[in-house]
């Protein structure tokens, strides 16, 4: 059973596919850790051995922030934006685009779905 | 795109020079300012900065968090009241 820094793994995976599970590895850094590692990209989670495993557990737990840590990380950094005052803060707080986007149309994942507003005229 | 590292911060020349005069003196006055660019730096921290926002000038207390930002940041220069209120809804009907 492969698990790193808590809860993760899907056994028919690829490797390369199968570390981009845990928050905060994407492609680009699953491929950097198992070139670091020396592992081939292309074995199944569960043909790794036991060495292998405990390579990458090393690696991650030691080097990189990942899952909750990173999820903190984040959430402080807006808490943060939040807590000074400052536009991108204010933006955050209303659920709105934070970063200049137009707001006339779009920007319904920040949004959430519609809302019918204004009054519809008598046929 | 943000800003190239070679050229350092932004902070406004006389903002910076009224800023170092107070501090120099360690007093503490609000100082109004319209340099909404200017970044933040450290020796800013403590200080009371008035930042205009188009309209009038926002006394904004800086934390030593702030650090970093740009003033404009925490004076907003919209003033949103939403849209579609009941009254005006009812008076187009």
């Amino acid at each position: 059973m492969a698990r790193i820094s808590g809860i993760d793994l899907p056994r028919e995976k690829r490797v390369e596919v199968g570390l981009t599970y845990i928050y905060g590895i994407g492609l680009h850094t699953s491929q950097s850790l198992l070139q670091r590692t020396g592992i081939n990209p292309d074995t199944r989670v569960r043909d790794l051995t036991d060495d292998e495993v405990n390579r990458l557990r090393d690696i991650v737990d030691k080097e990189m922030r990942v899952e909750g840590d990173l999820r903190r990380e984040v959430s402080m950094n807006i808490k943060r934006l939040m807590d000074i005052g400052s536009y991108r803060g204010l933006r955050h707080r209303r659920g709105m685009p934070v970063r200049g986007q137009r707001t006339k149309t779009n920007a319904r994942t920040r949004r959430g779905p519609k809302r019918a507003i204004g009054v519809r005229k008598k046929g | 795109m943000s800003r190239s590292s070679k050229k350092g911060p932004f902070i406004d020349p006389k903002l910076q020079q009224k800023i170092e005069t107070l501090n120099r003196g360690n007093e503490r006055r609000v100082i109004r300012t319209w340099a909404r660019a200017s970044t933040v730096y450290p020796g800013m921290i403590g200080h009371t900065v008035a930042i205009h926002n188009g309209r009038q000038h926002v006394p904004i207390f800086i934390t030593e968090q702030m650090v970093g930002h740009r003033l404009g940041e925490f004076a907003p220069t919209r003033t949103f009241r939403g849209h579609g209120k009941d009254a005006d809804r009812r008076a187009r009907r």
